[in-house]
């Protein structure tokens, strides 16, 4: 016990990997026990997750539950994690969904179960990484590693145009991302530290080591990997294509967790590392959010399939969560991470209702179904439930994240703010529309009138998920008071860059220029 | 050179090639002895010749200095490499043995050769003088020429033997012909001396400019970079499986082994002109490799392009001409060994008789009748592209981390998006293996034990050196060649 009160971080983190190695010795033909072995670990996992979360202080600044060992001497790499009130979040989002997704797939998998559930426990284990290293080297060992299984995931237990839609996105990520590690390597080469907080303490400000094209370009390589993976407009094009294709709960935890850490890597990383850079761009950036916001919405509201439709309403969710990040105050930070979350929530539960949907009628199309509240009721509450969290309806927890990042909108420019509140109206209407179409009205389909309501592993699956839908609605005080620490922190960075900025020289432009310790330019990329 | 009678020191620095030839004249000499069943045991006699010279290695590895008048090395260096290319040929004899069986190839000959061109590589990484390196490479080159056509009926292994023959015949030459003009330079071809000599104005003037150009193309061509790696997907195509393993890891380590010692003593000098040929080099040769690679349908064409994309990655250590570049060749060199071995080795077994199953399509389904084997394969895939926790990943980190310490970001920038581009062939054979639909076209037989143990060797080695490279990485950085 005392171990895994020291190592509690750990802990989570390798508890799915150790729920993998146990479902890899297991029996392939034994699916029952390897479904229990996953559900086993994962609600362990979970449970670990809320025992860091509830120890957390939010009032002790920085990083907890730290630890750190010496990975590789030279280069110096270190086994470096810890957490602070983003990271636990985003851990206990992903645990809390795991879970679920788990009791999603717990009947529609039946080939390959084995290795199904052993590729969603590793893709567990490959985002808390993402979401707990503080060390760059470390961190991005886990951020391609947690491609990997959602590859599988896609391509093996996807739909019909599956392998399609995994290349791709394999290769979009993996595109972005290795732009990322030659600017970690570089970052390594003008610091000499992987360590995320000596990093920050050599890149910016008077002091810097880099110069303001360095710093431009390592923002811009840091930015276009968490920008194709959140996705921002116009890096989304991967999004449609795999989550239609994935299989729910693939969905899940792409919609759910994938997504977020690209957000993640935005908040974690880019605003703190490159503060100058990133209010530079800060406007560009926020006008893709809102063209993100609006596209995604005007999308949404013409597809015909359900998938399709709640993949695209992600894109305008996150859309929003960037929007916030870009702010750069208060509201508009804590309301993105508190977003970030809470879409999570919703959308995992909107593919897990489309996936109930399909598993019965073995379609997606909007106009197969029809009247569905006659047949299911209980299905069609949860869905009603569900939607309008999405929409973000007050006293539910899409509202909270939305109202913050808008009033933050706001304050950073009022025309952004205007846009990001249209943005509501589309989804309200997109989302209305849908449930419109899909539950109420007479049963346009015979085959529709037989279809079984939900049994009772679902009604739980989706019973948690308003529990959580609701909690969070109305009592967001114990994620929110927990964010204070790292909101406060990234907002320090940013404004000492914006006094040093303002100083330099009083009317933005690009590339930026700051930063007078400038040891190594990289104006001439190819000589020696 | 002096003339002194041969010491029992110098033969202790040769030892293990001593060991080699010896198991190797005794598998050829007892070969027409035996019957015909029991000769498949010469494979066995084979691998224990490795086992024993790597022994022998060890043995020696604490010897320093020179031998016979300043021709052989004994250092760190030339042991690191050594123990790599008896890896390799013990790997490859592992993956041989049933193919050979399975074949009917005449046993004696195959395993003999083996290894014959290991000893010719390893003096190639032991020499301190630029004839024995020639000896080397005529060593090993005669070898693998025969091995590579030892499929005499089938006319695409014969093609791929000539093909070999012919170019591989014509850049040693070029080699030679390096050799020659640093000679008639200096005249010395032993590479401290010359080293010396060229540090002189000597070494700035258009004649060593030439010679190292010329000594260049000869290994550029062992080591198929562009524009010299035509032969390379003919030859590896129609080369016995096995065979196509050891040809794109032993000679290609022994060449870049050679490459790593003269470009300290040749190439320094020439500065600004040489540093640019590695450029342009590195640059052509990972992009052609990897754009080439996008269209194959064969395995063993598509894995020569990848090997030419590779050699492409590892002269971009070269190009940053620092101490932590050359231990990033060698850390390379070592990992891409490995996981191009047990990629062969998976297709030569999966190739079945005659080698007919290569096409991509013939892996359809795999994962469902062999799951072990497409896990080893997809591990191999994963790692040859460069996914972190694999050999691949942190071999590549390092060349490029040293790329970027000498302030080579174009390059860089280059190798990284080379390797998102090889993202798409390589998982291409997984996708056949784990996401198509349907039978597998091809017959699967079981798997000999021999291929097991190669496999799981393989295997091993590529997660050992993705989860926990610090201790091999120190090795490595000890063996770095003194200037």
């Amino acid at each position: 016990m005392d171990w895994i009160q020291d190592h509690l971080l750990t802990a989570i983190l390798f508890t799915p990997v150790v729920g993998a190695v146990s479902i890899a010795l297991m029996n392939r033909e034994k699916h029952g026990r390897i479904r229990w072995l996953a559900l086993l670990f994962s609600v362990l996992a979970f449970v670990l997750a809320a025992v860091a979360f509830s120890k957390f202080s939010p009032d002790q600044p920085g990083m907890q539950f730290v630890e750190r060992t010496s990975w590789i001497s030279s280069p110096h790499i270190d086994y470096f994690i810890g957490a602070d009130g983003l990271s636990l979040l985003m851990v206990l989002l992903s645990t809390f969904l795991t879970p679920l997704a788990i009791l999603a797939s717990w009947e529609s998998v039946e080939h390959q179960a084995k290795e199904f559930f052993l590729f969603l426990l590793l893709l567990e284990a490959g985002t808390l990484g993402v979401f707990l290293a503080l060390d760059l080297f470390l961190f991005y060992v886990f951020w391609e590693a947690m491609l990997i299984p959602m590859y599988f995931l896609i391509g093996i237990w996807g739909h019909e145009r599956r392998i399609y839609a995994t290349v791709k996105f394999i290769l979009f990520t993996m595109a972005g991302s290795v732009l990322m590690l030659v600017g970690i390597i570089y970052l390594y080469h003008v610091t000499g530290s992987f360590d995320w907080e000596t990093i920050l303490t050599r890149v910016s400000g008077p002091e810097s080591v880099l110069s303001g094209t360095a710093q431009t370009w390592l923002f811009l390589a840091f930015f276009v990997a968490f920008a194709i993976k959140v996705p921002l407009f116009p890096f989304h094009t991967w999004l449609p294509d795999a989550h239609v294709e994935a299989p729910t709960a693939g969905s899940v935890i792409l919609a759910g967790v994938l997504l977020k850490t690209g957000a993640y890597g935005l908040l974690r990383f880019c605003l703190p590392m490159f503060p100058e850079a990133a209010q530079a761009y800060g406007p560009t950036i926020s006008v893709l959010a809102i063209v993100g916001i609006l596209y995604g919405g005007l999308v949404s509201m013409v597809q015909p399939d359900l998938k399709k439709l709640v993949a695209y309403s992600s894109v305008s969710h996150l859309g929003f969560i960037v929007l916030g990040i870009f702010a750069f105050n208060v509201n508009g930070i804590q309301g993105a991470i508190y977003q970030m979350a809470s879409h999570g929530v919703s959308t995992g539960a909107l593919f897990i209702l489309v996936g109930m949907l399909y598993e019965r009628r073995h379609t997606r199309l909007i106009r197969d179904f029809g009247g569905l509240a006659t047949p299911m009721p209980r299905l069609s509450a949860f869905f009603v439930l569900v939607a309008l969290s999405s929409l973000g309806l007050p006293l539910l927890n899409g509202f909270v994240g939305e109202f913050l990042i808008i009033l933050g909108a706001f304050k950073a420019r009022t025309l952004f703010g205007v846009l990001a509140a249209l943005g509501v109206v589309v989804a309200a209407v997109y989302l209305l529309w849908m449930i419109q179409r899909v539950l109420f009205g007479e049963v346009t389909h015979e085959e529709n009138r037989r279809l079984r309501d939900c049994k009772p592993r679902e009604v739980f699956i989706l019973a948690v998920l308003t529990v959580a839908i609701v909690g969070m609605g109305v009592y967001p005080q114990p994620f929110l008071r927990r964010l204070d620490g790292t909101t406060r922190q990234i907002l320090t960075r940013l404004d000492s860059a914006r006094i040093y900025y303002v100083q330099g020289q009083d009317t933005p432009s690009l590339p930026v220029r700051i930063g007078k310790g400038v040891p190594r330019p990289i104006e001439s990329c190819c000589s020696r | 050179m002096s003339t002194s009678p041969v010491q029992s020191a110098d033969l202790m620095l040769i030892l293990p090639e001593l060991v080699l030839a010896g198991f190797a004249i005794l598998i050829m000499v007892t070969d027409p002895f035996l019957r015909p069943s029991r000769r498949k045991w010469l494979g066995i006699v084979a691998l224990v010749g490795t086992g024993a010279a790597a022994a022998a290695t060890v043995l020696m590895a604490g010897q320093t200095g020179t031998a016979f008048g300043g021709m052989i090395l004994g250092d760190a260096f030339s042991v690191y490499f050594r123990f790599l290319l008896l890896a390799i040929a013990a790997l490859t004899l592992l993956s041989s043995l049933g193919y050979v069986e399975r074949e009917g190839f005449p046993p004696g000959e195959f395993y003999a050769l083996i290894l014959f061109g290991t000893v010719g590589m390893g003096l190639m990484v032991a020499s301190a003088e630029l004839i024995v390196v020639f000896l080397g490479l005529e060593m090993s080159s005669i070898s693998t020429y025969i091995l590579a056509g030892y499929r005499r009926q089938d006319s695409l292994s014969n093609e791929a033997s000539l093909k070999y023959f012919l170019l591989g015949s014509f850049a040693t030459a070029f080699f030679l012909y390096g050799i020659a003009f640093v000679y008639g330079l200096t005249g010395t071809t032993n590479l401290t001396i010359l080293a010396d000599r060229l540090q002189t104005p000597l070494g700035a003037t258009r004649l060593a400019l030439v010679a190292m150009i010329l000594m260049f193309v000869g290994l550029a061509f062992k080591v198929s970079c562009v524009p010299f790696q035509v032969w390379t997907p003919d030859v590896y195509e129609g080369a016995p499986t096995p065979v196509t393993a050891f040809l794109s890891a032993g000679p290609k380590a022994a060449a870049f082994a050679v490459f790593l010692r003269i470009a300290l003593a040749v190439f320094e000098p020439t500065g600004e002109t040489g540093f640019w040929i590695l450029w342009i080099s590195a640059a052509l040769t990972m992009t052609f490799g990897n754009f080439a690679a996008l269209v194959q349908t064969n395995i063993k064409r598509l894995l020569a392009y990848s090997s030419i994309a590779h050699a492409g990655y590892i002269l971009v250590g070269f190009a940053s001409g620092t101490p932590e570049g050359r231990a990033a060749v060698m850390f390379y060199l070592v990992a891409y060994s490995l996981m191009n071995l047990g990629a062969f080795a998976v297709v030569a077994h999966l190739a079945g008789k005659g080698d007919r199953w290569v096409r991509l399509e013939d892996f359809t389904g795999l994962s469902r009748e062999r799951p072990a084997l497409a896990a080893c394969l997809a591990i191999f895939m994963l790692s040859l592209t460069g996914i972190p926790l694999t050999a691949g990943f942190f071999g590549k980190f390092y060349l490029f981390s040293a790329a970027v310490n000498s302030g080579l970001i174009g390059l860089t920038i280059l190798g990284m998006l080379n390797s998102a581009v090889s993202v798409y062939y390589y998982l291409r054979v997984v996708v056949m293996m784990y996401m198509r639909e349907g039978p597998r076209p091809a017959p699967t037989e079981s798997i000999p034990w021999a291929l097991g143990a190669a496999l799981a060797l393989s295997v091993l080695g590529t997660l050992y050196l993705g989860i926990l490279p610090g201790w091999f990485l120190s090795k490595t950085v000890a063996a770095i060649p003194l200037p």
